[in-house]
């Protein structure tokens, strides 16, 4: 059914056809590059630095040190000193700090005698993610202080404690989950873009007629089409890793073969699709729009890249199920930080051979050669 | 020297041919509400029910205490157990668990001997997010349960030799504005921002963009509309679509997902009729560089993409890098996205908010003036 020499034509054709449009090929390399650059430097979720303002009532010294004790964990600076406790309203409304720490004017004589001694901690919850961080770091930090203080030299276990280990990211550094991650969304989203005008572009400028009068197969057409833009996929992602290993340094623990052979998989799902969505709306405009719409809010909410699956309600948890871009997701991370082999990733492996025969066989079923249709 | 006649007859004319399309009307009051449930919903930082592997090798009271302690705030929740540690290694290499809690042999008795009990507590880092709250809710349960343990005398003979419960600070925290820490509060009403910038964009490239396409601009320039007129009736109706998106969707994200407005709804509506400016501005300069819709969405998506990271929206600006930090202060969804939050959480008003107004609206100003000087020029 399928004809060597003419799919190969076919290749040769598109491929003619991309070289001769050097400013989409331009963007083709420089936008994933770009992204990555930009997202991987700009977001983080490291919580440092968290500008406090501090409330210092107390007659004696021991609250200048449990203040020591904030700016020494290297998670909170002291940003300002209001006079007032009334000061302190202003400010976390303004957002000009993220918390406020207000030590009574009792707090040294109650230490001395052993506490309680309550100090109170004001957040701006309104970003609760970085409220909530800062709250388990206030709370470690006063915590830790005031045993040593009590205890002063004794030394005394707590009763029970847990000694916590980080798997795969030690440093909880945010950018090493992002980087890979990031790969897996913007491969999503330049795929169905890259292939999207393929078949449109056919309708739009008449040559469809051409095609249709050759004897080309339309798996061949498919096929043909499909065979360039997997090769700039696959460069697209491997100079992604580049970056990534290279600028941010992000480990990449596993097999990069295996990488490869998942990523081929997922590529001509996602290219795939864009040919489907391209042979089906037959125009330029709205298919690129519908690509990246069906793409880029899925790959960048739904794929678990940077909020959790498993806290999304049951509905979108299922429609996740559906979403490509999670399962490559998995992939990178698993790959790059767990270091997971096939004996891991084979149920990512499965899903996206099963999205690529779809995407595929739906491209080809959508690509009809009549042209009064 | 405009005349108000002619703008009426170009806005009804722009409203009849974009609502003539069906599929217009669901995008421009449709596609908002869905955005804003896919945000709403999938845009979750909270850390609950993280999933939980148990290695008990205890099998005690004091462990099974210890269990439920873990998982009675609803942060973990158990999905597997197992009494070999090598299922728990498997369970975080396929991604099935994030936390995994081991409890060694001898974790009653060193309890008891007040010998200082130790459980190990392995956390996925893959989501570093997630994984540096669960840590912090494991050590805080873990070591509350140790205390509350302790202090109610202990259990068995060796209670009494327990050390005395260092008490000392005591440190009492509050979160104002979000008392649940729910990142929904948070996120939902930067969504109306984002959704705003979004159909402001997509109807500009589609009543300027699409008219070059068509060639009917031609039409329109040798009608006796001037520049002034035509940019007025031109983006009118994108303003007011834009406006009652905005009614739209905080009306939902209010009434659906309960997030509190405390502050001034006239205060929100004048600054987003600033900020819908200054969207309108930035896409009428794109549209007016791109020839055909599909440069000027490529142009629009590679606009938008920095506009939202850099704005604070999902990503905290406090931890970017200051280069990056820097460049956030030329982005107008930054300032928009501080006053729709202080607005909806925080009950601000214009005491506060003044600021961040006067460079919107300087912003918008300085964006309109270029857009207009390049629309003049491309019409003639």
């Amino acid at each position: 059914m399928i004809d060597a020499v003419r799919l190969l034509a076919m290749a040769r054709k598109e491929t003619i056809q991309i070289r001769r449009d050097p400013r989409s090929l331009a963007l083709a390399f420089a936008v994933p590059v770009l992204m990555l650059i930009f997202f991987g430097y700009a977001i983080t979720w490291d919580v440092d630095d968290l500008p406090l303002a501090v409330v210092n009532e107390d007659a004696g010294t021991r609250g200048e040190r449990l203040v020591d004790a904030f700016t020494a964990s290297g998670y909170f600076v002291v940003a300002v000193r209001p006079a007032r406790r009334s000061d302190a309203d202003g400010l976390l409304v303004r957002g000009s700090v993220a918390g406020v720490l207000i030590i009574p004017p009792d707090f040294s004589r109650r230490m001395s005698a052993g506490g309680p001694a309550p100090v109170q901690f004001l957040l701006d919850g309104a970003d609760a993610n970085t409220a909530t961080i800062a709250l388990n770091y206030a709370e470690a930090i006063a915590g830790r202080w005031s045993r040593d203080a009590v205890l002063s030299g004794r030394t005394v276990a707590l009763p029970a404690d847990a000694e916590s280990r980080v798997w795969y990211n030690p440093t909880l550094a945010s950018r090493n989950m992002i980087v890979p991650g990031l790969i897996a969304v913007i491969m999503s989203i330049i795929a169905a873009m890259l292939t999207a005008l393929t078949i449109a572009r056919e309708w739009e400028r008449g040559t469809m007629e051409q095609l249709a009068s050759t004897p080309v197969h339309r798996l061949e057409v498919v096929l043909g089409k499909l065979l360039p833009y997997v090769v700039i996929g696959m460069a697209d992602v491997a100079l992604a890793v580049a970056v990534g290993v290279t600028l941010f340094g992000v480990p990449l623990n596993g097999s990069v073969l295996l990488l490869a052979v998942l990523t081929l998989l997922f590529l001509l799902g996602a290219l795939g699709l864009g040919i489907f969505i391209s042979a089906a709306l037959k125009s330029q405009v709205l298919a690129t729009q519908v690509a990246m719409v069906a793409t880029y809010l899925p790959a960048l909410l739904l794929s678990g890249f940077l909020f959790d699956i498993a806290s999304m309600p049951a509905v979108l948890r299922a429609i996740t199920l559906v979403i490509p871009a999670r399962y490559y997701v998995a992939v990178t991370r698993g790959i790059f930080l767990k270091g997971v082999g096939i004996q891991v990733l084979w149920v990512q492996g499965v899903a996206m051979l099963i999205f690529a025969t779809v995407g595929l066989g739906l491209a080809t079923l959508a690509f009809r050669k009549r042209i009064a249709a | 020297m405009i005349s108000v006649p002619r703008v009426r007859a170009l806005l009804r004319k722009e409203l009849r041919q974009l609502f003539r399309d069906p599929k217009t009307k669901r995008m421009v009051f449709g596609a908002p509400i869905i955005q804003l449930l896919l945000f709403g919903y999938a845009v979750n930082t909270d850390v609950t029910r993280v999933a939980t592997f148990v290695v008990d090798h205890d099998r005690t009271e004091a462990s099974r205490a210890l269990l439920d302690a873990f998982t009675a705030p609803g942060y973990f929740q158990v999905v597997g157990r197992s009494a070999r540690p090598a299922d728990l290694d498997a369970a975080l290499d396929r991604g099935s668990v994030a936390v995994g809690l081991w409890i060694p042999r001898g974790f009653a008795a060193d309890l008891a001997g007040g010998r200082g009990a130790t459980v190990q507590v392995l956390v996925d880092g893959t989501n570093s997010n997630t994984a540096t709250v669960a840590q912090g809710y494991a050590t805080r349960i873990v070591r509350s349960f140790g205390l509350a343990r302790a202090g109610a005398g202990g259990t068995g003979a060796g209670g009494a030799n327990a050390a005395p419960l260092p008490t000392g600070v005591d440190l009492r925290t509050r979160a104002w504005y979000n008392p649940d820490l729910a990142s929904r509060v948070y996120n939902v009403p930067a969504v109306v921002a984002l959704i705003l910038i979004l159909m402001c964009f997509l109807l500009t490239a589609m009543t300027v963009v699409r008219e070059r396409e068509l060639g009917t601009l031609e039409q329109l320039m040798v009608s006796p509309l001037s520049a002034g007129e035509l940019m007025l009736g031109k983006t009118l109706p994108v303003a007011l679509i834009g406006l009652a998106d905005l009614v739209l969707v905080v009306a939902v994200a209010i009434l659906w997902f309960d997030i509190p407005f405390r502050g001034n709804p006239l205060l929100l509506l004048a600054a987003s009729a600033v900020f819908i400016l200054a969207s309108l501005g930035l896409g009428l300069f794109i549209s007016t560089v791109s020839n055909t819709q599909q440069e000027a969405f490529m142009g629009m998506f590679m606009v938008i993409l920095p506009l939202i990271i850099l704005s604070g929206f999902m990503y905290p600006i406090h931890t970017m890098p200051d280069f990056f930090q820097g460049l956030t202060l030329l982005n107008p969804l930054r300032y928009f996205l501080e006053i729709v939050r202080g607005v909806f959480l925080k009950g601000a008003g214009l005491a506060v908010l003044w600021p961040q107004l006067l460079v919107l609206t300087a912003m918008a100003a300085g964006i309109l003036t270029l857009a207009t000087l390049r629309f003049r020029r491309t019409l003639r």
